[in-house]
């Protein structure tokens, strides 16, 4: 490859969907099979000779592929730019970083929005139920498809972070090191119960006609919109949204004794809301939503995530954050102590910073820091 | 007044570092329990080639450790160390950190539970010359190493190496090797309590089960 042509794949990535599984079918957690499928991903940087320089970036609930530089569906910039570059801390100039857009999603692969090859129409509620462990496998097969025998390191936030554990567990003679941040190990009641109340507006929307309206003029954007608001609420801490909003008014002086939007937060969750129907598919954020749901690493285990880890050889450094009230500091201590007992080699680290969930796409030098100390150490061999 | 405690970071980290990995075989498999930075971790797995874990309360220590390539978990060690399965190690290390533990009887029996054996050392506040400040000025003493007053310092519980022998004596534990440490640095015979909880700045232990 011509150096220039290296300097851009470096800076501005490449982008691609590549259709995997024709002959192959993929086999899901359900039983069904999926053949073909799609996998859209974008990657940054030049694998190497021996392709041991490979980082896959895996991305939240609602994320997508385009982590660094624009995004072409919404025009704006990528979800980690500040992590992902050269000179970052996730050095394109000496990795080739993977970020795939999961399964079930709606930024090209396969997901209910996209066309059933059986059917030529869009999938709706025909598409399979899949899981986090389906996502990954999904991922597995990109990572063939370039010839990469083992990846250097997973990483991803939040339902990503759950997809780098799966790899560790699933999949664990093909990656070296692994990055779960402001994660968990399993879904909680309380995790379940804010995702429902997601599910259940969408599907109370008439416009969502049992998931086929892909061929109507309307779309379930209501029903979205108020998903996203809920869940919104648990991205940020408390203490944020009062520093942020407190009890402002929006764009008055008083009261109004009526339901509009007279608080700066209830402004602020609208816009949440209606920004996101632009750019998600409701469909997709009741496939994704049931993924994580369905999401517990200690299950196939009898629910001991301690033999989950049992013999593991991956690295792993966790990452949480203290206003996180989503995926708790506790429940990353709970792995911690398990990765402890199984053997494994485990680096865990608390950031202190007040913003909650959603700190881990936020600037923060920390959390910066230690991504960086961690791959860069461990790349010099030791 | 500047008393020489000897766990003085900068300059005495390498009797400590010297004369722990003297005690370390080749290989072992170590629980560096407040590792602060992992610098004993890091010396330890680059001259004896040993499995090495850490635990450390403050960010920046494992911040530190973490880019030094080590495995090191954030937490209060008393906490931490109870959800390590027994004999999960062949050492585990307490550098000066017994004084700032909440319960210092229990932390030497969960060392043992986790490792096979246990080296720890700590300042001695049997040393002549903390005798002395207390005796003559009447106050705890503040020193270089140990900068804050009694009311803000996290080391809680000091004890003398007769202290420590006396207590490891209470819980049955084995004490395979000891010594102290005088202010230059050079190792003492505990042979003579008497003269070793005068003139050594810290006590240096290897213990083992009974």
């Amino acid at each position: 490859m011509d150096t220039e042509k290296q300097q851009i794949q470096v800076d501005e990535g490449f982008a691609e969907v590549v259709t995997l599984g024709e002959n192959d079918p993929l086999l899901l957690s359900s039983g069904e099979f999926l053949s073909p499928f799609k996998v859209a991903y974008k990657s940054w940087g030049v694998l190497n000779k021996d392709k041991s320089n490979a980082i896959l970036v895996c991305h939240a609930l609602t994320g997508d592929q385009y982590a660094r530089g624009k995004n072409p569906l919404t025009g704006k910039e990528g979800w980690w730019p500040k992590v992902i570059g050269p000179g970052l801390p996730i050095d394109t100039n000496k990795f080739f970083v993977i970020c795939t857009n999961v399964l079930g999603s709606c930024s090209g692969s396969s997901g209910p929005m996209e066309i059933n090859p059986a059917t030529n129409k869009p999938y709706g509620l025909d598409f399979p139920v899949i899981t986090i462990a389906d996502m990954v496998s999904a991922q597995v097969r990109l990572i063939d498809h370039f010839g990469i025998d083992k990846l250097y390191s997973v990483i991803g936030g939040s339902m990503g972070g759950m997809q780098v554990l799966h790899w560790a567990v699933d999949h664990g003679e093909r990656v070296k090191t692994a990055i779960p941040i402001a994660s968990t190990w399993r879904h909680s009641a309380q995790n379940i119960a804010f995702h429902e109340v997601g599910r259940q507006a969408i599907m109370a929307d008439p416009n969502w006609q049992s998931g086929r309206y892909y061929e109507k003029e309307t779309r379930p954007h209501a029903g979205l919109s108020v998903a996203r608001m809920a869940a919104h609420i648990t991205y940020m801490s408390e203490r944020s949204l009062m520093s942020k909003f407190g009890r402002n008014l929006q764009d008055r002086e008083k009261l109004t004794f009526g339901f509009d939007a007279d608080f700066q937060v209830e402004s602020y969750l609208r816009y949440q809301g209606i920004s996101f129907v632009d750019r998600f598919d409701a469909n997709s954020y009741l496939y994704i939503t049931r993924a994580t749901d369905y999401y517990d690493i200690s299950a196939r285990f009898g629910g001991s995530l301690t033999k989950a880890f049992e013999g593991t050889a991956v690295r792993f450094c966790i990452i949480s954050f203290t206003s996180d009230w989503l995926y708790t500091t506790q429940e990353n201590r709970e792995l911690v102590r398990a990765l402890n007992a199984a053997g494994a080699q485990v680096s865990f680290v608390e950031i202190d910073m007040d913003k909650g969930h959603d700190s881990f796409l936020l600037d923060c030098p920390e959390m910066f820091n230690i991504i960086e100390g961690f791959l860069a150490a461990d790349s010099e061999g030791t | 007044m500047d008393i020489d405690h000897n766990n003085h970071r900068e300059s005495d980290i390498r009797i400590d570092l010297l004369l722990i990995a003297n005690m370390i075989p080749e290989g072992a498999r170590v629980l560096d329990v407040g590792c602060g930075d992992g610098e004993l971790l890091d010396y330890l797995r680059k001259e004896k080639k040993v499995d090495a874990r850490g635990i450390e309360l403050s960010p920046e220590g494992v911040k530190e450790s973490v880019a030094k390539g080590l495995s090191v978990i954030q937490g209060n060690a008393e906490e931490e160390i109870k959800h390590f399965p027994d004999d999960s190690f062949d050492y585990v290390i307490l550098s000066q950190t017994l004084q700032a533990m909440d319960r210092p009887d229990k932390i030497l029996e969960e060392l043992l539970r986790v490792g096979k054996r246990a080296v720890v050392s700590f300042p001695n506040f049997g040393y002549w010359r903390v005798r002395l400040h207390l005796m003559l000025k009447g106050k705890m003493p503040v020193t270089k190493s140990l900068d804050r007053p009694w009311y803000r310092t996290p080391n809680i519980h000091f004890c003398t190496i007769r202290d420590f022998v006396d207590l490891c004596g209470e819980l049955n534990i084995k004490i395979e090797k000891g010594m102290a440490v005088d202010s230059s640095g050079s190792k003492m015979s505990i042979k003579y309590m008497m003269l070793a909880n005068l003139f050594g700045t810290q006590g240096l232990y290897v213990l083992a089960r009974n």
